[in-house]
Formats: C-alpha cells, sequence, structure tokens
C-alpha cells in the first residue's frame, strides 16, 4: 500500500429544499498515491457533489475529509485556497481558459499563484507541461483561437503545473466528440502510467470508467461497488 | 499573493472590456475636471470679493472712540461710594481723538514679530468745493508707500500715481466718482474747506476706484503732513493706526491686548467684517457640495460597470478560486480594476481641470467695480488638486468595494455545476 493522499470518512451532505432530503450518505473511502480512480453513476446520484467536497471547495458538509494526512474540518477559506492551488489540479467538463490571457498564461496563472518558483522557471514549466501534451506549439495563442480537445488539453496542463498530489476531473471528456476524448483519456492514461499522477474522475461515460484502475459507483448518494479493475497494471 | 500577478489580471481583465473601462473613466475624469475648474473659478471670485475689502482693511486698528467717560465724577466721590447712581443726559466727552504716544507705539510695533506692518492714518472730514455747491467727503491722510506695501494701494489707483502723493506738496487723489462730480482730472486743482474753515487748494495727482462706489464718492486721499495741516496740528497727531498681523486668525486676541497697552480702542477685522467671512464660506461649501456629487455620479457609473463586468466574468472568477486563488485575491483584483480606473481617470481630469482653469482665466471680465480686472479670477491653489485626486480615488475605492466583495463571495461550485 502505498500513501493514502485522499481520505474521506463518513461524509454526509443533505438539502432542505424544501423538504430534507440527502444527497450524500456516509460516503467512506480512500485514495492511496498513484491510484487513477473513476467515479460513475447516473445523473445526480451525487458524485459531482461529492467531487466538490473532496476538492475542497464546497465546505457544506458532515464528516471528515482529510488530504494528504491533514484534516480539513473547521479551515479557513484562504487556507482552502492555498491547499486547492498547491496539492489539487482541476480539469471540468468546460475547460474554464481565461481568454484574455495566452495558453502559455493560461497554464502559467496557478503557479504564479503559488509563487514558490521565478517566473521563468514557472514559464518553463509550463511549456514542458504543453510539450508533454503534444501542445507545445500552441504556448503563445490566444485562449480562445484553439479547438475544444485543445483546451481541454490546456485545462489538464494547467492542472498539472504545481505538481499536485491529486489530479481531480468532473467530466473531463463530457463536452468532447469521440476522437478528442479519446486524446484526454490517452493524457490521463500516460499521466497515471508514466508519472504516477494520482487521478480521480468523476464521469458517466463507462468506457472511459473501464479503462481506469478502480472504479467508484454511486447509487442515491451512496457508494454501491469499489471494485479494482482488471486491466490495473500495479506498480 | 505576488502584486504583480494581481496586476496582470486586472490589466487583462480592463484591457479585455476597454471601451467599459473608459467610459468609466471619462465620468471620474469629467467630475474631476468639473471639480478643478469649479473650485479654482469659486475661489478665484472669492479672493477677489474678499480682496475688495481685506485687503485694504487693516487686521488691527487703534483708535480713540467718542464715548461718554464710563468713570463720572459722582462714582469717584467717596461720599456715594456705596450708593446707587443715577445720573441723567451724559454726554460723550470733547476727549482727543489723538492717539497718545503714537511715535513710541508706532515704534514697538514695528518691532514686534507678530505684525507684518504698521501704518498711521489720519481722517478728517473736510467739504470739496464746486462752485457754490459744497460736496461733503473726508480725506485720509496716509504714508503711500507703507500703505501700498500692506494694503495694495496703488492697485486701486486708475490714474496718476499713488507716490506722488509723498512726492508733491500739497496734492491729493480723489475717488473716481468724487473726481466726477467734480469735474476734476488729475492735474488739476480742486478747492476744500476744512471743518474748521480754512480753505485750501490741492493739485490732483490720481484717481482712485475700489470697487464701491458709496466710498468712492466720498473719499479722497493725502499725505499725513498735509493732512496734519489742515488740522493744524504738530507732526505726531495721528488719530488711527492700521496694524498688519502675520497671522490674521490672531487678530482678536491681539486687539484686545494691544487695546489694554496702548490704553486706545482696537478694533480687529474678523468683528469688522464678519459678514464677509461667511460670505466666502458659504460659496466655498456650495463649491465643495457641487464638486462632491458630481464625483459621487461617477461613483455610481463605476459601480455599475464593475458589477457588470463581475457577472460577465464570472467563469473566470470560479475558476482563479478554483485553481487555488482566495476570496481576498479576487477582491483585489476588482479593487485594483476600480482603483486604477480612479487614477487614470482622476489625473487626466486634474489635466482637463487644470486646462479649463487656463481657459476661463482667458475670458474677459470686465467691471467698472473691479478696475484690475480684465479676465475672470481663478485660483490654481494645489491644495484642490490634492483633494481632487484623493477623491477619485476614495470614491472608486468605495464604487469598487462592493461589487468587488461580491465578486470574492462567488461560489464556484455554483458557476462550474451550472455549465
Amino acid at each position: 500500500m502505498g500513501k493514502i493522499i485522499l481520505e474521506a470518512r463518513h461524509i454526509n451532505k443533505d438539502f432542505n429544499d424544501p423538504i430534507r432530503v440527502q444527497i450524500l450518505s456516509d460516503i467512506s473511502f480512500s485514495i492511496t498515491k498513484g491510484e487513477f480512480v473513476s467515479v460513475t453513476g447516473k445523473s445526480g446520484c451525487g458524485k459531482s457533489t461529492l467531487l466538490y467536497i473532496l476538492s475542497t471547495m464546497d465546505t457544506d458538509y458532515e464528516g471528515e475529509l482529510f488530504i494528504d494526512g491533514e484534516s480539513m474540518t473547521n479551515k479557513k477559506e484562504e487556507q482552502l485556497a492555498r491547499i486547492r492551488n498547491e496539492k489539487i489540479g482541476f480539469v471540468f467538463q468546460f475547460h474554464y481558459l481565461l481568454k484574455e490571457f495566452t495558453v502559455l498564461q493560461n497554464v502559467m496563472l496557478p503557479g504564479l499563484k503559488l509563487n514558490k518558483f521565478s517566473e521563468s522557471q514557472i514559464e518553463h514549466h509550463a511549456m514542458d507541461k504543453l510539450k508533454m501534451l503534444g501542445i507545445g506549439h500552441l504556448a503563445f495563442k490566444n485562449a480562445n483561437q484553439i479547438s475544444g480537445g485543445e483546451k481541454q488539453r490546456v485545462a489538464i496542463a494547467r492542472a498539472l503545473i504545481n505538481d499536485p498530489m491529486i489530479i481531480m476531473g468532473d467530466e473531463p471528456t463530457g463536452n468532447l466528440d469521440k476522437k478528442n476524448s479519446e486524446i484526454v483519456f490517452d493524457t490521463f492514461k500516460r499521466l497515471a502510467e508514466e508519472f504516477n499522477q494520482t487521478m480521480l474522475i468523476v464521469t458517466h461515460d463507462v468506457n472511459f470508467a473501464r479503462k481506469t484502475h478502480r472504479n467508484i459507483e454511486m447509487e442515491d448518494g451512496r457508494i454501491i461497488q469499489d471494485k479494482q479493475l482488471e486491466t490495473v497494471v500495479k506498480y | 499573493m505576488k502584486t504583480k500577478l494581481v496586476f496582470d489580471i486586472s490589466k487583462a481583465l480592463l484591457i479585455a472590456r476597454w471601451k467599459q473601462t473608459l467610459v468609466a473613466a471619462v465620468g471620474v475624469t469629467f467630475s474631476i475636471a468639473m471639480f478643478i475648474s469649479l473650485l479654482g473659478f469659486m475661489t478665484g471670485l472669492n479672493v477677489l470679493l474678499d480682496g475688495l475689502i481685506l485687503n485694504r482693511v487693516p487686521h488691527i486698528r487703534l483708535y480713540n472712540a467718542i464715548r461718554p467717560n464710563p468713570q463720572q465724577p459722582v462714582m469717584r466721590d467717596d461720599a456715594f461710594k456705596n450708593a446707587y447712581h443715577f445720573v441723567s443726559s451724559v454726554k460723550a466727552v470733547n476727549g482727543r481723538q489723538e492717539i497718545r504716544n503714537s511715535t513710541a507705539i508706532i515704534d514697538y510695533l514695528k518691532s514686534n514679530n507678530s505684525v507684518i506692518g504698521v501704518t498711521p492714518r489720519i481722517t478728517t472730514q473736510v467739504f470739496f468745493n464746486d462752485g457754490n455747491i459744497d460736496l461733503n467727503g473726508m480725506v485720509q491722510g496716509i504714508d503711500p508707500e507703507q500703505e501700498n506695501r500692506l494694503f495694495h494701494f496703488d492697485d486701486y489707483i486708475i490714474a496718476g500715481s499713488g507716490s506722488d502723493l509723498a512726492k508733491i506738496p500739497n496734492s491729493i487723489i480723489l475717488g473716481k466718482t468724487l473726481a466726477d462730480l467734480l469735474l476734476a482730472d488729475v492735474g488739476e486743482v480742486i478747492q476744500i474747506t476744512t471743518t474748521k474753515g480754512e480753505i485750501f487748494q490741492l493739485k490732483v495727482v490720481g484717481l482712485f476706484q475700489s470697487g464701491i462706489q458709496e466710498y468712492d464718492k466720498v473719499q479722497s486721499y493725502a499725505s499725513i503732513s498735509l493732512v496734519q495741516k489742515l488740522l493744524g496740528k504738530t507732526g505726531s497727531y495721528v488719530t488711527d493706526i492700521q496694524i498688519k498681523l502675520t497671522n490674521i486668525g490672531d487678530a482678536p486676541a491681539t486687539a484686545k491686548s494691544f487695546a489694554r497697552i496702548f490704553n486706545t480702542d482696537a478694533e480687529d477685522i474678523q468683528t469688522a467684517n464678519a459678514q464677509f467671512e461667511t460670505g466666502s464660506f458659504i460659496r466655498t461649501l456650495i463649491s465643495y457640495a457641487v464638486g462632491i456629487t458630481v464625483l459621487i455620479v461617477a461613483g455610481f457609473g463605476i459601480y455599475n460597470i464593475l458589477n457588470m463586468m463581475i457577472y460577465e466574468k464570472m467563469d473566470t472568477i470560479a475558476i482563479l478560486k478554483a485553481t487555488g486563488f482566495s476570496g481576498k485575491d479576487v477582491q483585489k483584483i476588482f479593487l485594483l480594476i476600480a482603483l486604477v480606473i480612479g487614477f487614470f481617470g482622476g489625473i487626466v481630469g486634474l489635466l482637463v481641470g487644470f486646462g479649463l482653469s487656463l481657459i476661463i482665466d482667458q475670458i474677459p471680465f470686465v467691471t467698472p467695480s473691479l478696475p484690475t480686472i480684465t479676465t475672470y479670477p481663478v485660483n490654481y491653489d494645489l491644495w484642490f488638486y490634492g483633494i481632487g485626486i484623493a477623491f477619485s480615488l476614495v470614491t472608486t475605492f468605495m464604487a469598487g468595494w462592493f461589487p468587488s466583495r461580491k465578486a470574492s463571495k462567488v461560489d464556484p461550485v455554483v458557476i462550474i455545476r451550472g455549465k
């Protein structure tokens, strides 16, 4: 067993709108370093809600969340932002690139915020990430001049810039056609296999989920199945 | 967070919406320009109007007032010491209007640090003879050089020269209206009769116009020695001592102490001209009120534009927050945008305001009551420019505060999941 990166203990969440509806009930699981985990389930089963709780953006829940062994309970908004910046990389369904900036600047932004390296070093890192994802030639284009598939890869490069402990994805292929979905999936797979990157991806794409290392299936706010997949090549 | 990053992001957002930014900045520019030119113009007028009176009025005037003796003989009698005194038909004493020991007083005042200058005056009534009509008038005996230094005497001379009073014996400077009545011009000789009945021929060496018709109709100036001669008095006879202080605000207190020391009456400028201070205060207040109102309106413009920008940039805010920017960082970014608009709008506003002031300064403004003025008066006090830029920053900060707070409170989950 590797080091535990993320651990959820008895997470519950409910809405009171207008009657009490439980969205998540007693979710407990942990992710160790290097795991490539997918979360699947039908629409409305609470998988995205869970992801946003795990990502620290949603703080309205009961239970405990540990990232890198550190409890996220009762942390201030600023501290959580810092943790997201340093330890979590995000890929959303929509790319959310800032169209005021170039591709390279978009990738650099979280690095500049972290302020751990100098600007030229960050630029160098960003360029490396882009090249690794095969889109180095787009670096100086404006973020709204590139195609959807390319945008999503830029978003992945942005998620990687601070070398996060875990990458979280919310339907990262949901908006893409088959070809681009495959490219994006291959990118994730490479990250997992070549760079031993820990990843937690929410998806309803069964093909996608099947190819990951571990699949957590949810229904009505509960985990109904959590299994290692056969395709797994364990390191 | 690095300041440079905040700057870079703010700059990118500003440039992306440069038209709105420009509109907001123009709003600030307009209001600051209005503020500067309005205050400059108003203050210019204030200084001018106050100057009409205040420049010519001493800060403290020492004199002996004509009044009944407060110590009536009965009060000094020991027999009636504890009695209540009824004295009817009390009359003013025929006391001396002369200030006792005037030379020593003037010397003392000249060596006093809080005094800028001292000049003696003698005032007497005369009749100006014009054929068989006698016009009532006043002659002020002055020291033209000191009078000009302290009270800008030469500014009001519209013909001839003030300094000729000292050079030419038996010379007089007449008020413009009075000269018109007497049909007298510079170089001509007029005749006056003193209160004692003596007749003098005096040469007109100049005309003055104060801007106050009533004053110009009766006033005239002559040298001190001439007036002493008109009155048949000696060279030390002085009825008024006019004092200008370094700090006008000290006048009331200083007047009291001088009155005690010199045993005369003393009148300070605040008491003598209270209405002018009230007038200029109100005018300044109105200009500030208008200027600030215009600025607040511009502030609402900025508020609107930032609010719109925040709605448009919800995605940007959400992703910034998702990737680790805290609410404070986001707030900084939007506050900076507001302040940049305020700063540059304000700076350009100062320049435009200065330009407008220069233009107003060139507009002809000729009025017979203000002989020294040819164009509209404008004041270029740096203080207004300081207030202008400070206000533009403060209002834009306020206008940016609420929208930026809203931006900082944006919940990224709502935005990201809403797609």
